[in-house]
């Protein structure tokens, strides 16, 4: 290692004297910047008392079997929330792991191999996906793309893989896997863009140094670019995870609205967000209305731990190599 | 100059009057009525010009909270409300019905054929126990039709509806073990089968996947033109969803003192089994003397010049023995 130079090693350490008028400037911007972090802080707090406050009757009631309960009944008042946390995981991460590959590698593609004349259009349409309303997605899901999945791709996919119980059962159309599928495209603008930033930033000095080592353009890619970017295209991914978590009107018109955990993917089923949206306004007891509640402590939780979970799994994953070339 | 400014000022100072002395009542709850509710305060607003109405279509459950906390004037719902919650209202809350709908039975079949279903039947199907097209149950209804040896995907709503509440409040009259094992509510622990999201969602996923069932409303139904079951009523006719057919019924259903009814699977021989009502809930005794007043003239409005725009929208209106029922009520109003 060379040493670095950024310490000062030799400067006098005693800050020349300001004017005292010259100080309040600073004074002002750190008082103003702490108040806006706590701010943040104090609103999640604020929205974390106000579920619990909204829950209490449920949680009283039910306690920890709410969670791991599979039975939602409105009518016997008996509520669970196991198949709709089951569901929202499920969901996520068929989106990400659709999304993730394609959205970095059509980061990869803007930046290191795409004619620099045709980036901008490229850039410009998946961020008109972006803007794409909701609701949309989910008229175009229920008309255009499920169809297509339920007679082409899920048929192509039992026949060939069948035996996996992941593709088994009977083919709706609508279900698990064509949630995920909707949830990805959804989720696919920001994890490109994300991408794209950070890819960008891959100081050119890596590339030249990979390619003065005598890397072909993939191997640039791969040890110059990418290993360097790991940790930004991981947090592009958990940005999108989170996206894909709270997902709540285009998923609840293809997903099936099913309650139910069945290991086929196939299956329908339900996320805790789309059942807070369906049944929220007609709720009229109070157990019930609390219950909805809960389920929007449960949905802050899920992605609270899976938010920690993605840090944890960052640090053990970018421990090793420095991701320089060096 | 100077008198274009004395022109504009008293110009302003009249409009200013006249807002200030514009009453606002306001009213939330039910959505399934909101569009005939939203036409009467449009209309009545040209009867009277002294009052406003603003009409927020939250849902049942939140007209009735709404209502019962007092921050609304009135309040709108499609079932009626439990006793449980009747009992937290601060005074004597009243159940006033305005007009009524129809759930058809829509499915998609080769060729869209005309089918005939009875109750026991259509429980079947929801409760998963009947699961392909020419089980005999349905075929033995439907000697003219060719049904396919298809299995049906069944097609409920997912989000919390009036017309579930009606649906499942008619399967609950038909079917024993429906009554038993599901019941009835806005939404319930289906059996089996899929959940649309809104009228759009269950009409949606009926017509793309062949061999599916699901239940919309009857307004829905015509304006998107798609077909519908004739239904078994309790006299044994079957008996197409229209607005006649709706009004038959309620006009047969037995009404109980407080309004607080269903009208599914009534006995008169050209009624329509599968239909409900929707209420507005008003309190006996209103708080404030002025606005009481107002909104018992515009509910008189409703139930005589207000009822006859209902069919122009598909809803049902109230046939005249309850609508005289419904007026004694009106004028029972204090204030």
């Amino acid at each position: 290692m060379p040493p670095s130079s950024d310490e000062p090693a030799t400067t006098a350490r005693s800050r020349p004297a300001l004017p005292v008028g010259a100080r309040w400037p600073d004074a002002a911007f750190r008082w103003i910047a702490l108040l806006a972090a706590l701010t943040i802080a104090a609103l999640i707090v604020l929205v974390g008392w106000e579920l619990y406050h909204g829950a209490r009757l449920a949680v009283a009631k039910f306690g920890l079997h709410f969670l791991v309960s599979s039975t939602w009944d409105p009518v016997t008042d008996q509520y669970g929330a196991w198949p709709f946390i089951f569901g929202t995981l499920v969901s996520s991460i068929i989106a990400l792991v659709i999304a993730v590959p394609l959205g970095v590698a059509t980061a990869l593609y803007l930046t290191e191999i795409a004619p620099v004349r045709i980036r901008q259009p490229i850039i410009m349409t998946i961020e008109m996906l972006a803007a794409v309303p909701s609701v949309i997605f989910g008229l175009w899901g229920i008309f255009v793309l499920i169809p297509w999945l339920r007679d082409h791709l899920f048929r192509w996919l039992q026949e060939w893989l069948g035996f996996l119980p992941i593709f088994q059962g009977r083919i709706y159309g609508v279900g698990m896997l064509a949630g995920g599928i909707i949830i990805a495209i959804m989720i696919l603008p920001i994890v490109t863009s994300v991408s794209r930033e950070i890819l960008r930033s891959v100081p050119d000095l890596q590339r030249e140094a990979a390619y003065a080592l005598g890397a072909t353009h993939w191997e640039v890619i791969r040890i110059a670019v990418l290993s360097y970017a790991r940790r930004g295209v991981f947090g592009a991914a958990v940005l999108g995870l989170g996206r894909a978590l709270g997902e709540t009107m285009a998923v609840t018109m293809v997903i099936g609205n099913r309650p139910e955990v069945s290991a086929s993917l196939f299956a329908p089923g339900y996320t805790l967000a789309s059942v807070i949206a369906n049944e929220f306004t007609e709720a009229t007891t109070d157990l019930y209305l609390n219950s909805l509640f809960e389920l929007g402590l449960v949905l802050v939780a899920v992605t609270m731990l899976v938010n920690i979970l993605a840090q944890l799994m960052l640090r053990t994953l970018t421990s090793g190599a420095s991701g320089k070339v060096n | 100059m100077k008198k274009i400014l004395a022109f504009l000022l008293t110009v302003s100072g009249l409009l200013a009057t006249t807002a200030s002395a514009q009453m606002l009542i306001n009213g939330a709850g039910a959505t399934f009525p909101q569009p005939i509710y939203t036409k009467w305060f449009d209309a009545y607003s040209k009867v009277d010009p002294s009052v406003r109405f603003n009409y927020q279509g939250i849902g049942s459950g939140g007209g009735q909270k709404q209502i019962l906390s007092e921050t609304v004037d009135f309040g709108a719902s499609d079932g009626p409300m439990s006793d449980e919650n009747l009992a937290k209202a601060p005074r004597t809350l009243w159940h006033i019905p305005t007009v009524a709908g129809a759930v058809v039975v829509s499915y998609n079949l080769p060729g869209d054929p005309k089918l005939k279903l009875d109750g026991p039947t259509l429980a079947g199907i929801y409760l998963g126990t009947i699961t392909k097209w020419n089980d005999p149950a349905i075929a033995g209804q439907n000697p003219d039709v060719s049904l396919p040896a298809q299995d049906i995907t069944v097609v409920h709503r997912s989000d919390g509806s009036g017309t579930s509440y009606i649906f499942t409040d008619y399967l609950s009259s038909v079917s024993s073990d429906w009554k038993d094992k599901v019941g009835k509510n806005t939404s319930v622990n289906w059996p089996t089968g899929l959940g649309g999201k809104g009228n759009a969602g269950v009409a949606g996923q009926v017509k793309q996947s062949p061999g599916a069932i699901g239940y919309v409303e009857l307004a829905y139904a015509i304006q998107n033109k798609l077909p519908y079951a004739d239904m078994k009523n309790s006299a044994g006719n079957y008996i197409a969803p229209s607005i006649d057919s709706v009004t038959a019924a309620l006009a047969t259903a037995t009404i109980p003192d407080d309004f607080r009814f269903s009208m599914v699977n009534p006995p008169g021989s050209d009624a329509y089994p599968i239909a409900g009502t929707t209420w507005l809930l008003v309190y006996a005794q209103q708080k404030d003397h002025a606005k009481g007043e107002k909104l018992v003239q515009f509910l008189r409005w409703a139930y005589t010049d207000g009822e006859k725009m209902a069919a122009d929208l598909l809803y049902a209106p109230l046939p005249a023995n309850v609508q005289e029922r419904v007026l004694q009520r009106v004028a029972e109003i204090k204030y």
